[in-house]
């Protein structure tokens, strides 16, 4: 059990493992970019993923919902389980994975020429499953989960453009969510974004986590800290340490996270 | 005699006055030759000009059906070769990039914008009129100008696909959507200004193609309008041809108002794609 | 070591739905393969170019042979007495092209320099499309241009130019030509680094002697490149020449008289009533072939040059 392994008290419910990271290579053309990771990713609760720039942090988010592939010369090998099924198994499409693991990117690419409304619908109206009937619900719904729909409840009609950088990202957000995703991946989520921005992102990251599963990349150690249940430090591609950010964050094991996390670089 | 210290100016000066005069001469000639044409052709422009056929007398002749076939040939040519074109230019930049069976198409593209436009005719005449038994009818005159100006819309249409931003392709992907619904959904409509200007840019060059229709067999002298696909043809461009080659005067004169009536259209073909672009583009930012 | 290889979790029950397992829908698939269509179409066209000319080329060379092809000085496939030397039309094509590239060079590459070296951004932003719309012109135009008003300015200083001459083509179809080189020889000056300028520039070099020795030689291979590419399109010219360069084919550098292009001779034949399948009809395609190569070949050569320029800076 996890409890056991950590040498603390156990926590009253120990998470089980949505998403499965094992040995997990990637490539760009002939660079090696992760080399053998392997971690868990819990249910319903916040995985961090930190480390210095270059180490590999959105090579192995983005090999999560299978985009890393769509990249130039981009290869993976290795083993992901949702579930306990390979996303990377013989006759899995990847179109169809990634309605049940969203992603939010650094920065907030709302669709330029739609409306508030009409970014939300977006998804479900990409793939095909939009019931006109249910449209005005799932626009409300969506934007509520995300946090956003008291500010824009009155101007859903407006570009999505229009926006502050924060609602933005929070639009992408509803707009992930309307597809009823299980998992959410964050690449670096709130890096283009002010502080206040920032906190309310991370407030609300704290809410969605009770219903889905979110991995989050971020290059800010406090960030980290202030969200995550759990983290992992990659190192030029390597998983040096992962363990429940509490411990990582009072008492590391490795070396290197110390060095990492007290500025020593990075 | 200049200064000590001093260096004399007027190399550079001459220098500038040459190469600025290399500029504008041409365009000097240019704009003698369309004030030429018109002072020319001026007194021939009327509406009986414009709705009267072909005749052996240069004041009756008009140019009604060089009209007609240029307007159906400009019709047939945008239904055939934009969805080709923008076709092409689709599976050159959403699907498969780097192939090799890509890098191929590109080269033959880059090939066939060098050749000259009567080969093409040559193509059509072999292709078109002989082989596929089109005869030289309005519909094999489509099909060779469509050939011609295909390589220009598959160029302009990749450019206006790459003017959308990759993370929009990105964040449709991440949503679970195909390649195809992110393409006609999210990519399309926002290249769509920049596709449909292309695409009168490349038909208003078409108009004024005359070579690959003499081949392909537009007739120079009818007195009827295409009535069908498999109907004989002319164009406005082969009028001129045919009247700029004849001797007497007023043929002359008719050419020089036809050549008007061609540049007026091109100039409202041009103004029409700058004028749509930019109020497209107005729209979407 | 693994990091989390103390750390042992319960897996989440495996699900069945909503699954990952699956086809694209055929609709996916259909596109895609439509999609590629439109892109062979176009490798389609260069293969129906390759065919028809090589076909009909064969049908003549058969009947006729490439050695009279090459070495018989006279053209003369539509009379009783049939010559298929094809060197008359050459002649008529390289005399007008050459005579294009005469008057383009010095402008276009005047232009060129004025553009990139000499002008300010206003100048610039102002003559550089007006440039482009000298291009614009349907090359019909141009011919009417060069038979109405150009030949009898020429004749005017000229003594004994006849009406139909290989000068005034050449000239308008210079005019015509000239933005093209403009237009490249002005990307080759401007690709030209600073520093090889500022080189100059220190050693005390005026403006004109370092555009001239400096930025020249060192744009010469996009330079060379542009001249090649405007003789290309000069030698594929129809219409100028068709209306205003004549249709008598003579072997001679003379451009004075008549002679008759390689694309006017396939105009020719085309407004005439040769039927299919005659040895009359086959030699446009044979004089097509000869000038799909040689444009093929000058095009080639162009982007070689470019492209080995631009690798050397």
């Amino acid at each position: 059990m996890l409890s056991t392994a950590l040498n603390s008290t156990p926590p009253p419910d120990p998470s089980p493992v949505k998403v499965s990271v094992e040995s997990v290579r990637a490539w760009f053309g002939t660079l090696e970019v992760l080399h053998g990771i392997t971690m868990p990713v819990a249910d319903r609760s916040v995985t961090a993923i930190i480390g210095p720039s270059g180490c590999g942090k959105s090579t192995l988010i983005r090999s999560l919902n299978r985009m890393h592939e769509l990249s130039e010369g981009a290869r993976i090998e290795g083993r992901v389980a949702l579930d306990g099924i390979d996303i990377y198994g013989k006759d899995v499409d990847p179109v169809l994975l990634r309605r049940r693991i969203g992603m939010v990117f650094q920065k907030p690419n709302p669709f330029p020429s739609m409306s508030v409304r009409d970014n939300v619908l977006s998804g479900l109206r990409l793939t095909g499953s939009l019931r006109a009937t249910r449209a005005e619900e799932v626009v409300e719904q969506a934007l509520r989960d995300a946090a956003l729909w008291d500010e824009v409840k009155d101007r859903l009609n407006a570009p999505g453009i229009g926006l502050s950088g924060g609602q933005q990202q929070r639009l992408c957000i509803a707009r992930s969510l309307a597809v009823s995703p299980e998992v959410l991946l964050m690449d670096e989520p709130c890096s283009a974004l002010d502080p206040i921005a920032t906190s309310r992102i991370e407030d609300l990251i704290h809410t969605l986590k009770e219903s889905y599963t979110i991995a989050i990349v971020t290059h800010n150690m406090q960030q980290a800290a202030r969200v995550s249940d759990y983290t992992a430090f990659l190192l030029s591609g390597d998983l040096v340490e992962f363990s429940e950010t509490n411990r990582l964050f009072t008492s590391p094991r490795d070396s290197r996270t110390e060095d990492y996390i007290t500025g020593k670089f990075g | 005699m200049t200064a000590p210290g001093q260096r004399s100016r007027t190399p550079e000066r001459v220098f500038y006055a040459l190469a600025l005069l290399a500029v504008v001469l041409p365009l000097l000639t240019l704009a003698g030759l369309l004030y030429g044409v018109l002072q020319n052709g001026a007194e021939r422009l009327s509406w009986d000009f414009l709705t009267s056929y072909p005749s052996r007398k240069p004041l009756l002749a008009g140019i009604l059906p060089g009209l007609v076939g240029s307007f159906l040939l400009m019709v047939l040519t945008a239904l055939i070769a934009l969805p080709l074109g923008v076709g092409a230019a689709i599976h050159l930049e959403e699907y498969g990039k780097r192939s090799r069976w890509s890098r191929f198409i590109e080269l033959n593209i880059a090939n066939l914008a060098g050749v000259p436009s009567i080969v093409y005719g040559l193509l059509g005449l072999g292709l078109f009129v002989r082989t596929l038994h089109l005869g030289r009818s309005l519909l094999a005159g489509a099909c060779t100008l469509s050939l011609l100006v295909l390589p220009m819309v598959v160029m302009v249409s990749r450019e206006a696909l790459r003017t959308v931003p990759h993370h929009l392709r990105e964040a449709s992907y991440a949503l679970g959507a195909t390649r195809w619904a992110t393409v006609r959904q999210i990519v399309l409509p926002m290249a769509y200004p920049g596709i449909l200007t292309g695409a009168i840019l490349a038909l208003s060059r078409a108009i004024g193609e005359t070579a690959p229709l003499v081949v392909v067999g537009a007739l120079t002298y009818i007195t009827f309008v295409p009535d069908g696909l498999d109907a004989p043809f002319t164009a406005l461009p082969i009028q001129i041809f045919n009247w700029v080659s004849r001797p007497q005067r007023g043929f002359v004169i008719n050419a020089a108002a036809a050549i008007v009536v061609l540049l007026l259209t091109m100039l409202v073909l041009n103004g029409a794609a700058i004028y749509l672009r930019n109020r497209l583009q107005r729209k979407s930012s | 070591m693994r990091a989390s290889d103390a750390i042992s979790m319960p897996h989440t029950a495996q699900r069945a739905e909503p699954a990952i397992h699956g086809t694209p829908p055929w609709s996916e698939r259909a596109a895609e393969v439509l999609l590629a269509a439109c892109g062979l179409v176009t490798v389609l066209t260069t293969l129906g170019i390759l065919s028809v000319l090589a076909v009909e080329s064969f049908g003549f060379l058969r009947q006729v042979g490439l050695f009279a092809l090459l070495f018989d000085t006279q053209w003369t496939p539509l009379f009783s007495d049939k010559h298929f030397g094809i060197w008359p039309l050459l002649a008529g094509t390289l005399l007008t092209s050459l005579i294009a590239i005469v008057v383009a060079l010095p402008l276009g590459l005047l232009s060129a320099i004025f553009m990139s070296e000499l002008a300010d951004a206003r100048w610039r932003k102002l003559l550089k499309p007006a440039l482009e719309l000298l291009a614009g012109v349907p090359t019909i135009v141009y011919g009417y241009f060069a038979l109405v008003v150009v030949t009898p300015a020429l004749q005017a200083i000229i003594p004994g130019l006849s009406g139909f001459n290989a000068l005034g083509a050449g000239i308008v179809m210079g005019i015509m030509v000239t933005p093209m080189i403009a237009s490249l020889a002005e990307d080759a000056l401007y690709a030209v680094p600073r520093n090889l300028r500022e080189a100059a520039y220190a050693l005390g070099a005026g403006q004109v002697p370092t555009i001239a020795r400096v930025v020249v030689p060192a744009a010469l291979g996009g330079i060379a490149a542009s001249v090649i590419l405007a003789l290309s399109r000069a030698v594929g010219e129809t219409m100028i020449v068709a209306i205003a360069a004549g249709q008598e084919p003579h072997l001679t550098l003379d451009p004075r008289v008549p002679i008759e292009t390689m694309t006017a001779y396939i105009v020719q034949v085309s407004m005439g009533d040769t039927p299919a399948g005659t040895l009359e009809y086959r030699t446009i395609f044979v004089v097509g072939s000869a000038l799909f190569l040689m444009t093929l070949c000058m095009n080639v050569l162009s982007y070689r040059l470019a492209r080995r320029f631009q690798g050397n800076r």
